[in-house]
């Protein structure tokens, strides 16, 4: 969803670069402020968390436990993104089937998941198989829910002129209909991206012994302030970097 | 230059407005304009697209002021704000469709200090005028497009304006409709005497409908000529098959011809 | 039959057709009683765990929390909305963190929350304002910027002055996104509350879930589970059938 002002503002173009660097500075002198404030007992200030998170970078510890959380994830994402699309494509193409399920999904959507996180531990078990069920719970609803909405507000000339133009089936699917849907398309993977991450992580958080959720928790545990703050830091950068990979992604092959 | 200024007790009166907008290079958009408006009268403006035809509106309504110039309304002076006993339909669908069409029109009574049996004589009186008898207790969303146009009419009307602005309401319309409006739109303004001016670039409808017609010239917009129409007050939208129509459509279209292909960059 | 009817018998046959063959499957071993319960043992479950007034406390810890989440939500979403919409230039400056809010995952900052604030009810109203809020602000803004020009102006006309303007005209014709933003508001407000007394906490629904299953307690675990469930359809579909009533006249028929 977009929220852009409709209208441009009109100030000087040295101006409007200025502002974000100003926000991010001001970002920074909060965090500082709160960090010295609890005297690094919450919170480690800015330059401490830096200094923190290289030398976290350089660890055997870390690493062992971004890569279990980049497997779950990635396996998560995988399969939301998959199937998601398989069942919003069916859901939208078939109309009946779809005004069924929508409630149930977007019900489903508004629920708080990690009630049911006991249930997925106890029918899978701890391990890595609970961190993806986790992450394809959070992540999977959102992406059908995204691909039967673009299919549904597919203007129905497309595929019409699509016809007249004597094109098959599979150059329809490909020529037409894929770029038509393909913005909204990846604002629900987007989404979806976002969520099983989520999911993966306070899986993590809950029950696991290894994973970026787990360094997180314990970093509170060992009242490893600095720790925690690094990880909450790294995760925080990964998913806007990947998000926004996304968005210049979605724009490009929308053709903007 | 025509007399547009000639009335000893106008109305409304404009002198001299002129309105620029503004920031670094200011556009001059209207003016300078002089226009008196009798009581009673019906007058309708004309013009090419961009000419200032909805800035005059704005200027004299109070919506907007005017960088010079005086605006006069009943002998007071505007001062940015919107007098009492004007009435403004606008172009765009301005229906609130979290109300029904009676709570539409009634919504104009809302600041006025009425009783509740009056509001309701005056809103169903209103509701009755514009034909919407029975479509009073229906949302907008479910009317068409001109029944709306008429709903908005309907809820200027029930503060009894004196002088009632209209910026293209029939725009949205289809031909057929826009005539048929244009005699519910005559009928309004014997029943209630009150002095209209009406917008429009439809110059058939402002030779059917005016007693005057104003012509603008492209922007910066300036009366570039003025023509009587003789019409008698009793008159419909029947007044097409009399010859004298065909000749007032002739010289609108001459005056306006000529600013309208400069508008469009052939001038 | 109408559509509409036919529909709603679908969904409801098939629903409970899955919750009977969850049951047959339960009943018959072929799922583990250790791990999951049969459907009728949830209920009565539940029935129980809320007859003996053991989730009475727990239950309004949590409504509180949200309660109060989502009203704070909803409040500094509608304030802070406005606000951007009024001044373009702070606009144009939040506007890339409105649009990448949530792709973050907050619920990460709430540890750090709790060891700023203490573990109490505070972090997790925050954790849920946190949630929630963005998501009232970008449907403040959608129904701000979507409000016809023209309204405005029939209020000048009219002679309203600025507060019946919001009240009278802005409000109402802004209500349909606003309400968009409410829903969102009350599912992230409810879903980061009961994840965050979920994962670290003392006390409130979320907790005793947790507690229940790492004590073994399978029943209390699924009682409770199942009665959060169906707080929380019935809280969002409560607010989306309040929708469906206010805003069903101004939809084209």
């Amino acid at each position: 969803m977009s929220v852009t002002a409709p209208t441009e503002t009109r100030q000087a173009p040295g101006l409007r670069v200025l502002d974000p660097l100003l926000l991010i500075a001001i970002a920074l002198l909060v965090w500082q402020a709160v960090g010295s404030w609890t005297q690094g007992v919450a919170v480690t200030g800015p330059l401490a968390t830096f200094g923190f998170t290289a030398t976290l970078l350089t660890t055997a510890q870390f690493w062992h436990n971004a890569g279990a959380t980049a497997a779950a994830f990635a396996l998560a994402f995988l399969l939301s993104a998959v199937f998601g699309l398989l069942l919003g494509l069916v859901l939208g193409l078939r109309r009946f089937a779809g005004d069924v399920a929508e409630p149930v999904l977007a019900g489903f959507y508004t629920v708080p998941k990690v009630t049911l996180y006991p249930v997925v531990l106890l029918v899978f078990g701890l391990g890595m198989s609970a961190k993806v069920a986790f992450g394809v719970m959070h992540g999977l609803v959102p992406v059908t829910l995204f691909t039967m909405a673009a299919i549904k507000t597919l203007p129905a000339v497309l595929p019409r002129a699509a016809r007249a133009m004597r094109l098959s089936p599979a150059q329809t699917m490909r020529w037409v209909l894929l770029p038509a849907c393909l913005p909204q398309i990846v604002s629900g993977l987007r989404l979806g991206f976002s969520l099983s991450l989520l999911g993966v992580l306070i899986g993590e958080m809950f029950s696991s012994q290894r994973g970026l959720g787990f360094l997180l928790v314990s970093g509170l545990a060992q009242h490893n302030v600095a720790l925690s703050t690094s990880v909450v830091l790294l995760i925080v950068v990964f998913a806007l970097l990947a998000n926004t990979a996304m968005l210049r992604l979605s724009r490009r092959l929308s053709g903007q | 230059m025509p007399e547009a200024a000639t009335i000893p007790e106008p109305h409304a009166a404009l002198r001299g407005v002129v309105r620029r907008f503004g920031g670094k290079q200011p556009v001059h958009a209207l003016g300078p304009i002089d226009l008196d408006l009798a009581p009673g009268e019906f007058f309708s403006v004309v013009g090419p697209s961009g000419c200032g035809k909805s800035t005059l509106l704005d200027v004299l309504s109070g919506l907007g002021h005017p960088s010079e110039g005086t605006v006069t309304f009943e002998g007071k002076s505007l001062r940015g704000a919107v007098p009492e006993g004007v009435g403004v339909v606008f172009q765009e669908d301005a229906s609130f469709a979290w109300l029904t069409v009676r709570e539409n029109v009634a919504f104009g009574l809302r600041r006025a200090k009425l009783g509740s049996a009056e509001v309701a004589r005056r809103v169903d009186g209103a509701v009755a005028f514009m034909g919407l008898a029975q479509f009073a207790s229906h949302y907008p969303a479910q009317l068409s497009g001109g029944m709306r146009q008429r709903m908005c009419i309907a809820r200027t009307l029930v503060q009894q304006p004196r002088l009632i602005l209209l910026d293209e309401p029939f725009g949205a319309l289809d031909q057929q409709t826009r005539l048929l409006m244009g005699d519910e739109l005559l009928r309004l303004w014997r029943e209630t005497g009150a002095t209209v001016l009406l917008i429009t670039h439809a110059l058939d409808e402002a030779a059917m409908l005016s007693d005057r017609v104003g012509v603008m010239s492209a922007r910066p917009g300036r009366f570039i000529d003025l023509v009587e129409t003789g019409w008698p007050r009793e008159r419909d939208s029947r007044v097409v098959s009399d010859p004298h129509f065909g000749k007032l459509t002739a010289r609108l279209w001459t005056s306006l011809r000529a600013e309208s292909l400069r508008t469009m960059g052939r001038g | 039959m109408s559509r509409g009817t036919a529909v709603l018998l679908v969904r409801t046959a098939a629903l409970a057709a899955a919750v009977l063959v969850l049951e047959l499957l339960c009943r018959t071993g072929v799922i583990s009683p250790q791990a999951v319960l049969p459907p009728s043992v949830m209920v009565a479950a539940m029935v129980e765990v809320l007859a003996s007034g053991d989730a009475t406390e727990p239950m309004l810890r949590t409504f509180s929390t949200v309660g109060l989440a989502f009203a704070l939500a909803v409040a500094l979403g509608i304030a802070g909305g406005a606000v951007l919409h009024a001044t373009p230039r702070l606009r144009h400056a939040i506007d890339p963190v409105l649009a990448s809010y949530y792709s973050v995952p907050t619920f990460v900052f709430y540890p750090l929350l709790v060891a700023l604030l203490g573990l109490n009810m505070t972090p997790l109203v925050v954790l849920g304002v946190l949630s929630a809020t963005p998501a009232m602000m970008i449907g403040t803004l959608a129904g701000l910027d979507g409000l016809p020009q023209v309204l405005r102006r029939v209020a000048r006309v009219q002679r309203l002055g600025p507060i019946q303007t919001l009240l009278t005209v802005v409000l109402p014709a802004a209500m349909p996104s606003l309400f968009g933003g409410i829903k969102l508001a009350l599912s992230y407000a409810l879903i980061g509350v009961i994840a965050g007394e979920f994962i670290l906490s003392g006390s409130g629904l979320g907790y005793a879930i947790s507690y229940a299953y790492q004590s073994f307690d399978n029943r209390t675990m699924y009682g409770l589970m199942l009665f959060v469930l169906l707080v929380a359809v019935a809280a969002n579909g409560l607010l989306y059938s309040w929708e469906g009533r206010l805003l069903r006249r101004r939809v084209r028929s």
